[in-house]
């Protein structure tokens, strides 16, 4: 067999030396771009919580309360008596958790302004989608107060 | 012996050839000279806050437990905990303040002018890097300002289109801001931020000497008239008092305006009223709040404010390849975007307070310049 002429042969190695250096980088890097993208871990799935009683101070008073739902906060609203109403409490602008002001009858994001009306829908502020709604049931617990349960709609 | 010593050094650390090298340093002198100091400043500030935050890492426990709590500790039992954690919060605001201001003076001063280039974008590199610091820092006692702007700030990352979800998982650790989020920035603020901003301030620093200081195109007149200052002892003496004035400062604000702890983080909480970001922010945070929602093919309203940022940070970077010609249009540019950020400034707090901030600095530096203006000036 005929040998290479010298420059082809220099050609042919420095391909060579180039795609295992190549390759070498990505063997190193490959495994720190995965390890530092966090694992994805199963959580229970939350179907309903109890959010507590009707006579709650804080529901009378401000009119809502946020309750743990699973990992996430769900804001419970006092529309009116016997009607209370749930929906997530992260604003669906960046991330923040909403408030309620009672006195404009509103769900409020004290963050960048977003407003929602009390059936979660975005009227005002920066808000791109309105809230996902929640379930509420009344369960009787004792006269005239009930418990009020919490569950994905 | 003193002189034995010295030699026997000197043969092997090469001292003499720094010697030189400092007492052929020249400053050169003319109207604009006082914007000098301001990137040896910014370094002093850095300089405190390597100090007090190794410091601080002794008391400090970084979990979703404990670090409100080891902050609290730290700033009512650890003698002068209160001292040491203010000086940080007030020094890493004045490094910030100093950073721009010293970007903005070599920005109006075209310094960045080939040779310089390299030296421009090292720096515009450490102003990112120290906003880095302060975001990462900003979360890390744990209360609820620290938690909501964690979720805010990250939360603008996944809004950036295709790599947006993976880049907010990468911040939080997760999907959520928890401990896992706490312990990351944590890492980047000690360890990861402090190694890259080290390794590219002595690039930076490193470039400034072996190109000198740039003279700005009006006042080359005026610097070939003007002898130059010697850097050593004449201009190094000068900032060391700034450094010294800088320190009393510091001292003082932490002393009589000491950095408020706030409440602990409540993921079950509402964000609470006149919620608002550090001040270097509050220009973004107004833009965010004015954008309505919405989205046109497929992007949401909110990503374009923050996509001309990123573009606006991108111009910034490589504005000396991008300014070649003679024509004004890079100052007017600069003074716009300026104007703007001073604007959403004040519009944000709702009071003139960041326009008297911008006079009273023009004030300071006058006055600065006077002090420091060199014998031939006399």
């Amino acid at each position: 067999m005929e040998a290479l002429p010298i420059p082809e042969r220099r050609r042919f190695i420095n391909w060579f030396l180039g795609t295992s250096m190549g390759a070498l980088v990505a063997s190193v890097l490959y495994p720190i771009v995965r390890y530092v993208s966090p694992p994805r871990i199963a959580e229970a799935g939350t179907a309903q919580v109890e959010a507590g009683a009707t006579d709650d101070p804080m529901l009378r008073e401000k009119g809502f309360k946020i309750v743990r739902f699973g990992a996430d906060p769900v804001i419970v609203v006092r529309a009116a008596d016997n009607d209370y109403r749930a929906f997530s409490a992260t604003c669906t602008h960046l991330d923040c958790i909403v408030g309620f002001e009672k006195d404009r009858n509103r769900i409020w994001c004290n963050c960048h302004g977003g407003a929602y009306d009390l059936t979660g829908r975005n009227v005002g502020g920066p808000p791109p989608r309105p809230l996902t709604a929640f379930k509420v049931h009344l369960v009787p617990k004792s006269e005239g107060t009930s418990t009020l349960v919490v569950s994905k709609a | 012996m003193t002189v034995t010593v010295l030699k026997w050094l000197d043969d092997r650390l090469g001292l003499s050839m720094l010697r030189d090298f400092l007492s052929h340093k020249t400053v050169p002198m003319h109207r604009y000279s006082v914007f000098y100091y301001l990137g040896g400043m910014t370094l002093f500030f850095f300089l405190v806050q390597v100090c007090t935050g190794v410091l601080l890492m002794l008391y400090y426990r970084p979990s979703a437990n404990e670090a409100f709590e080891s902050i609290e500790l730290l700033v009512t039992a650890v003698p002068f905990g209160w001292l040491v954690r203010s000086i940080h919060a007030w020094s890493a605001n004045l490094m910030v303040f100093f950073a721009v201001l010293h970007m903005v003076s070599v920005y109006f001063l075209k310094a960045y002018r080939a040779p310089r280039e390299l030296t421009w974008m090292s720096g515009v590199l450490l102003l990112f890097l120290i906003l880095a610091f302060g975001f990462s820092g900003y979360l890390l006692p744990w209360n609820q300002l620290s938690f909501f702007a964690t979720k805010v700030g990250t939360d603008i990352a996944g809004v950036v289109p295709v790599v947006g979800e993976w880049m907010l998982r990468f911040l939080r650790g997760g999907d959520r801001v928890t401990s896992a989020t706490l312990s990351r920035f944590y890492g980047w603020h000690v360890a990861i931020l402090p190694a890259i901003t080290t390794t590219l301030l002595l690039v930076h620093l490193l470039l400034v000497q072996t190109k000198g200081m740039s003279v700005a195109p009006g006042v080359e007149e005026e610097a070939r008239r003007r002898p130059p200052m010697k850097f050593f002892p004449h201009f190094a003496l000068r900032d060391l008092s700034g450094w010294i004035f800088a320190l009393g400062v510091l001292a003082a604000l932490a002393a009589m305006l000491p950095w408020e702890l706030g409440e602990k983080a409540d993921a079950f909480a509402p964000a609470y009223a006149d919620i608002r970001p550090e001040w270097y922010y509050v220009f973004m945070f107004q833009t965010l709040k004015l954008v309505p929602g919405g989205e046109v093919m497929g992007v949401e309203y909110e990503a374009i404010p923050i996509l001309l940022f990123s573009l606006a940070g991108a111009l910034l970077l490589f504005v000396p390849f991008l300014d070649r010609g003679r024509s004004r249009g890079w100052a007017i540019g600069g003074i716009l975007g300026l104007a703007f950020v001073v604007a959403m400034t004040c519009w944000g707090y709702g009071t003139l307070v960041p326009l008297y901030i911008v006079f009273l600095t023009a004030l300071l530096l006058a006055v600065f310049a006077f002090i420091t203006r060199s014998a031939d000036a006399r």
